[in-house]
């Protein structure tokens, strides 16, 4: 009989790939799982608190307002978002220069750093200076998103529309270029129209950059901080904290270490659960 | 039902065609008759798959005309010229069921309720599909897949023409036999005018009853097996059917004989005519299967005899040039200095590619 001996140094190897996961990963998550336990007044001095920081938080109408208000941004954003690109990848052009023009184009708001973008829309939204706001306000309609809290919220959604459709028109551009020309013009010999060709071959054949779209979408929306930071501060009062925005009032303004821990592990749960959610609902019934 | 006329169609797939090699097709007349099976034969990139697209209206030609029953359809869409193609690849609609997709069609052309599903069921049970009926589509098999397509086209009535693009590519190979016989049979109770496109020579040899060579953007012969077999129009459709293709040897004409080398060859050609002498490469062609080992005829030297089975194919060498000897069951090979007889009939004259006229029997 042979005996394999038992060479274990392979495992070294695999030692930079621990050490790198453990530093920008394990560490500092469980550093904030550490906090979210214990009472602290600084100086290094912790008290052992149980779950109290999470009770408290998952029982705090202030994080139920916040909750409330980013479910509603993020409904917002994907039902328009979605729709939107997709219309606009069914009618960029598919050969000839003007590919490229509108390309490049789609591209341009997705290399904006995004301070930039909440800085950019800051400006042109102001009432007094700002092209949209003077433009709002001279049609009749009295518009300040520094003050009325639905316009906050309109320029909000706008911005982000501005910013983020061209993720969704880039993906769904790329799923309609990979569907075979045959299908095209088995439904043009079929005598199936522009809505039949959408319902019957280009949605289905979307499907799976849809799901990419949605899920990359859901999640950097649920978890938007620096644009409506920089545009909004949350303002007017609360009316567009998201979750982030107040996670960050709590840990840093307040420096309330443990509640701000605790809930950030409820947001990251909270995250995971939903695009699993998400994914397993889109891609139900692939198999069958 | 139509018979379908192609005239002075040419197409280039660049904006502004200079030289030759910018065309895809160059000048095709081409009369498909009403309820004829018909094979478009040539290797890739021939313009085949053109060919197709312009008689199905997906693509506008360059240059030229298409007439259904003499009417000109060169305007008109793929949808308004009522026809049906076959892809390489099958299409189905993934997300509706097998019946539906049969049905598509039909209910696109407001047909009624009952008669889409007396045609579906018809259609789904000549191609064996109707016990996956209530299936998704994207569920079934490649092979069901392919007949789904298939049956899209076969289930309308009245349709121009049916075209088949390479269809049973991705198909397995003892279904292929199947399906071809099965389309065969429908095409004899239908009588459905077909074009069906191919690579495989065995495929068109089998399926048609007319085959349209295409080489090279041009169609070099139209015709049955037999005439594609004995006369062939150009050396390209001698190489490109029959296997191993017919031979070739450089010739010239010496007193008004054609010869190989030194040796005078009896060939059909109408040498005295006034097209026979012309410049350019001549080109005697003759079959294997018209070689014959005799004791009288010329000397050639036998190199290899290789064994296909039912038949042996002798490799010969004549005044320099190589050649094959197609060696029947039965046969024998005399040995390494032999003699060989060309059959006259079959002995042809190629200038530049093209036959000479054949003598007036």
């Amino acid at each position: 009989m042979i005996r394999r001996s038992a060479n274990q140094k392979a495992w070294w190897l695999v030692l930079p790939v621990v050490a790198l996961v453990a530093f920008n990963a394990v560490i500092p998550l469980m550093t904030v799982v550490n906090y979210s336990f214990q009472e602290t007044f600084g100086e290094n001095v912790f008290f052992w608190e149980g779950t109290k920081w999470y009770l408290q938080i998952l029982q705090s109408e202030r994080f139920h307002a916040s909750l409330l208000r980013q479910l509603i941004f993020t409904a917002t954003v994907l039902a328009i978002e979605i729709p939107l690109g997709i219309a606009i990848a069914l009618s960029m052009p598919r050969r000839g220069i003007g590919v490229s023009l509108c390309l490049v184009l789609m591209a341009l708001p997705l290399l904006i750093p995004w301070n930039v973008v909440g800085a950019m829309w800051n400006i042109f939204a102001l009432p007094e200076i700002g092209l949209l706001g003077r433009a709002i306000n001279a049609l009749g309609i009295e518009y300040n998103f520094t003050r009325q809290p639905g316009a906050a919220w309109f320029t909000v959604i706008l911005m982000d529309v501005w910013h983020w459709t061209s993720l969704v028109v880039l993906l769904c551009y790329a799923g309609l270029c990979a569907i075979p020309d045959a299908y095209m013009q088995a439904a043009k010999i079929d005598g199936a129209g522009n809505w039949q060709v959408f319902r019957h071959i280009q949605l289905p054949k979307l499907k799976r950059v849809l799901t990419i779209a949605v899920l990359l979408r859901f999640m950097d929306s649920f978890m938007i901080y620096t644009e409506p930071f920089v545009l909004t501060g949350g303002g007017p009062g609360n009316a567009t904290t998201f979750l982030s925005i107040d996670l960050v009032k709590i840990a840093l303004g307040q420096f309330d270490l443990g509640p701000a821990a605790a809930m950030s592990l409820i947001y990251f749960i909270m995250i995971l659960l939903l695009c699993w959610i998400f994914y397993t609902l889109m891609m139900r019934g692939e198999e069958r | 039902m139509a018979e379908i006329a192609l005239q002075n169609i040419a197409h280039s797939y660049s904006p502004g065609p200079r030289g030759e090699e910018d065309w895809a097709l160059k000048k095709i007349d081409l009369v498909w008759r009403d309820g004829g099976s018909y094979a478009l034969l040539g290797p890739s990139g021939c313009g085949k798959s053109t060919l197709l697209n312009i008689i199905s209206g997906l693509l506008q030609p360059s240059a030229g005309k298409v007439l259904f029953d003499g009417e000109d359809v060169s305007a008109l869409g793929p949808s308004a010229r009522n026809i049906a193609q076959v892809f390489q690849f099958p299409v189905v609609y993934d997300t509706m069921t097998v019946f539906d997709n049969l049905a598509f069609p039909l209910r696109n052309r407001g047909l009624d309720e009952a008669e889409v599903r007396a045609r579906a069921g018809e259609v789904a049970e000549m191609l064996e599909l109707e016990h996956s009926l209530r299936r998704r589509a994207r569920a079934v098999s490649a092979d069901d897949k392919q007949k789904i397509s298939l049956g899209r086209a076969l289930v309308r009535p009245d349709v121009n023409v049916i075209m088949l693009d390479e269809p049973l590519t991705v198909i397995d190979p003892h279904l292929k036999w199947q399906l071809r016989s099965k389309l065969k049979q429908l095409h004899r109770r239908f009588g459905f005018t077909m074009i069906y496109v191919t690579h495989d020579q065995t495929e068109a040899l089998t399926l048609a009853d007319q085959i349209v060579v295409l080489h090279d953007g041009r169609v070099v012969q139209s015709g049955t097996p037999e005439s594609l077999f004995e006369r062939p129009q150009h050396t390209f459709v001698g190489h490109f059917i029959g296997s191993p293709g017919m031979n070739r040897f450089p010739a010239r004409l010496q007193n008004g004989a054609a010869r190989i080398g030194e040796l005078e060859i009896a060939v059909d050609a109408d040498l005295s005519a006034p097209d026979a002498r012309g410049e350019g490469k001549l080109e005697i062609g003759v079959r294997p299967e018209h070689i014959r080992f005799c004791d009288d005829g010329f000397p050639v030297r036998v190199h290899r005899v290789r064994d296909a089975g039912r038949y042996q194919i002798a490799e010969a060498e004549l005044q320099g040039v190589k050649f094959k000897i197609y060696v029947p069951e039965g046969g024998a090979v005399p040995g390494e200095d032999a003699r060989v007889r060309f059959e006259r009939a079959y002995t042809h004259v190629y200038r530049d590619g093209w036959l000479l006229r054949p003598a007036a029997a």
